[in-house]
């Protein structure tokens, strides 16, 4: 067969269903063995969106997305989707086509070197030299993105090698020389945490996005409980527990919730799961490291170490982590030395809608936000049951990041699926809203509309700086909009608006726009 | 500390990019950098000297190790390994100097490799103070060109990261 169509059937094997993508000349022979093979395409409005809609959908899953694009323009657009999933470890797999290989090299019309270009902040990348070698190829480049510390692969095909005739046969397992990643924890590393556990007595559990990632809630709930220790989580762990549960203290950090933070300095042991510690999350590690004993679990060795000094590494899979050490400690029989507090402060319209919608989201619903003022008022009020999610760009922050990875999680999970947009970074992705109406995809957007780029204006206040080129004059009337897309919409003034809308926004069975003024 | 680190790779198209983007990407700095393939051909063999604490140098083989084309790293105490740089040196001497040159090369194990009337090119293989030697004890013939291999180094004794 063509080895564009190998290229389908590789998917197929993998369970690919749906892709993301933007087409051109140059995967144009890819295009037509997808749709032969039956793999829906959702065409986005620019390939970024397309990155980001695999993002949405490979969290959900769990598993790899697919993403596909043109060479040159088509490619390089792609670059900040493969950074952002990279810095999150989400596992997406992008196709580009390239300029024929007899052409590589000599500036012809449409290349660009993506694999050079992606290159920092890529897991790994593969240049198709040989049509034969696409099989192989396809099979590394899902299990390099979606086994390990998870993370973005790219798979550049030259025009002509997808033309070339190939015999098909996809490999059924594979060992990849240079790629063992440690799964199972040492034993011996296990025992001294349950020793250091044993020992504490205010030991504090500090949840990341690797819990997610392995889909360890319920390991982690089960430890919580065993040692009597509260949770508190990064940003990329908001969700790995109820928001309302009384140990859930909430994120951490620079923007986080003052009680979580007071925890991190008073308990004496801390676990570090699945999380890399970030600069926002924890802002001088420096500290923590003189008053706490910390244990340090992750599936990548080279986080250990990078930004904290650990006392107890553990390399491995978080989940299988969690079961083993689970296996080891004694319980702790006493009752958690901090819980969860009332919260009293007065909310604003847009926090008190983050939470009365989030906590109406169903088992696997999804609450999206995009980056900048809203996305510290959506992480500190979103109010998750079990099971809900919650997703943002985490490590790079990427503006335009929720509208598209709120279609990518709807198509994964069928389930409610909020988009929680400021105004600027609307802006930066309401093409997407073609894509949402073509495809009838009903996912829910808020705009939180201050007429400003808020987060940048606040900094530049803070710093004493000239409140400078942050001010959206000009931006449309949205309502107007969605009314230009054939999309329904609603504006929520105050409170009463809430309660009016709520029962049937997000039941609706079509996209729905709210537009809620926010400072 | 100078630290010797030596990397087993994939002999594939972008490996070496991949390897030196690391390092300006993660700000560590090398002092040496040398490959070459080895008695496999489908794997090279790195061999870095690198300017560092003990920290930097951890996360820079842990770095390294995470690229999928990395077969095996490993970093070694100057004690532990045999080190070797190749120059080759062109320096000014006419032949009525010959003979002082030829004392020269015969101390430092330095070969002349080539001699024309005003020039004589010279080779030599050794490692650290020796070779800071060896210039020392050339440059006042005036040094015209130099070019250097960069480090390569191999374990001492029985064992050895490439042995199978
Ligand atoms: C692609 C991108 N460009 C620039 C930034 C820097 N930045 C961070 S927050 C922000 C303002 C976001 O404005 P808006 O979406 O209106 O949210 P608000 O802060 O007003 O809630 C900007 C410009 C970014 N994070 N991403
Ligand atoms: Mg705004």
């Amino acid at each position: 067969m063509k080895a564009a169509e190998a290229v389908a059937k590789c998917l197929k094997k993998e369970n690919i269903t749906t892709v993301f993508g933007y087409p051109g000349a140059a995967v144009c022979a890819v295009y037509e063995a997808i749709e032969k093979e039956g793999i829906r395409h959702i065409l986005v409005r620019h390939e970024q969106n397309a990155g980001h809609a695999a993002n949405g959908y490979a969290r959900v899953n769990n598993t790899p997305a697919v993403c596909i694009a043109t060479s040159g323009p088509g490619a390089t657009n792609l670059l900040t989707a493969i950074a952002t999933a990279y810095m999150d470890s989400i596992p997406v797999v992008f196709i580009t086509g390239q300029v024929s290989s007899d052409s590589i090299g000599r500036d012809v019309f449409q290349e660009a070197d993506i694999t050079g270009a992606s290159e920092p902040f890529i897991k790994h990348s593969f240049l198709v030299k040989e049509a034969a070698s696409i099989p192989k190829i396809f099979k590394e480049a899902f299990i390099l993105a979606g086994t390990g510390r998870k993370g973005p692969v790219l798979i550049d095909i030259p025009e002509d090698i997808a033309e070339e005739e190939i015999d098909f046969k996809y490999p059924e397992k594979l060992s990849i020389r240079g790629y063992k990643p440690t799964t199972k924890g040492n034993k011996l590393q296990l025992k001294r945490c349950a020793e250091a556990i044993a020992e504490s007595e205010r030991p504090l559990i500090c949840a990341g996005g690797g819990v997610l990632l392995s889909g360890a809630t319920e390991e982690l709930y089960a430890l919580s409980e065993k040692i009597s220790a509260p949770i508190v989580t990064t940003m990329m762990g908001i969700g790995s527990l109820p928001t309302e549960d009384e140990r859930n203290l909430g994120m951490i950090g620079r923007f986080g919730k003052e009680e979580a933070n007071i925890a991190v300095n008073k308990c004496d042991l801390i676990l570090l799961i699945g999380a890399r510690v970030g600069d926002r999350a924890v802002k001088s590690p420096t500290f923590i490291e003189k008053t706490t004993k910390i244990i340090h679990i992750d599936i990548d060795p080279a986080e250990i170490g990078k930004n904290l000094t650990a006392d107890i590494p553990v390399v491995g899979d978080v989940k299988n982590i969690l079961s083993a050490l689970l296996d080891v400690v004694s319980e702790r029989d006493v009752p958690l030395w901090t819980t969860k507090k009332e919260d009293n402060k007065e909310k604003t319209l847009a926090e008190k809608l983050v939470k009365r919608v989030s906590e109406r989201l169903s088992d696997g619903g999804i609450f999206v936000s995009d980056v900048g003022n809203h996305l510290i008022t959506a992480a500190n009020n979103v109010s998750l049951k079990k099971g809900a999610r919650f997703f943002t760009s985490g490590g790079m922050g990427t503006m335009g990041y929720a509208l598209p990875a709120s279609i990518g999680a709807y198509l994964a999970s069928g389930k409610d699926t909020v988009a929680f947009i400021g105004d600027g970074a609307f802006q930066m992705s309401l093409q997407e809203l073609a894509t949402v109406k073509q495809h009838n995809i009903p996912v829910k957007i808020i705009i939180a509309d201050n007429s400003s780029l808020g987060m940048v204006r606040d900094y530049q206040k803070a710093k004493n700086l000239k409140e400078f080129a942050v001010s959206l004059d000009g931006s449309p009337d949205y309502l107007k909009l969605a009314d230009a897309y054939g999309i329904k919409s609603a504006l929520v003034d105050e409170e009463s608006d809430i309660d009016e809308m709520l029962d049937n926004f997000l039941s609706a069975k079509e996209p729905f726009i709210i537009l809620c003024r926010t400072e | 500390m100078k630290h010797t680190i030596s990397v087993l790779v994939e002999n594939t198209a972008g490996v070496l990019s991949r390897i030196t983007g690391l390092f300006s990407r993660r700000g560590f700095n090398i002092d040496s950098l040398a490959v070459g393939i080895t008695d496999n051909p489908d794997i090279s063999r790195v061999t870095i000297v690198a300017d560092g604490n003990e920290h930097d140098v951890e996360q820079l083989a842990k770095q390294l190790n995470k690229l999928v084309d990395v077969i095996k790293v490993q970093s070694l105490d100057q004690e532990q390994l045999i080190s070797r740089e190749l120059w080759l040196v062109k320096i000014s001497c006419t032949p009525d100097k010959l003979s002082e040159l030829k004392n020269i090369t015969e101390v430092t194990g330095a070969k002349i490799i080539d001699v024309t009337p005003e020039t004589v090119t010279l080779e030599i293989s050794d490692w650290g103070a020796k070779l800071m030697n060896f210039k020392a004890l050339i440059e006042p013939f005036g040094i015209l060109e130099m070019v250097r291999t960069g480090v390569v180094a191999i374990e001492r004794g029985a064992g050895g990261i490439g042995r199978k």
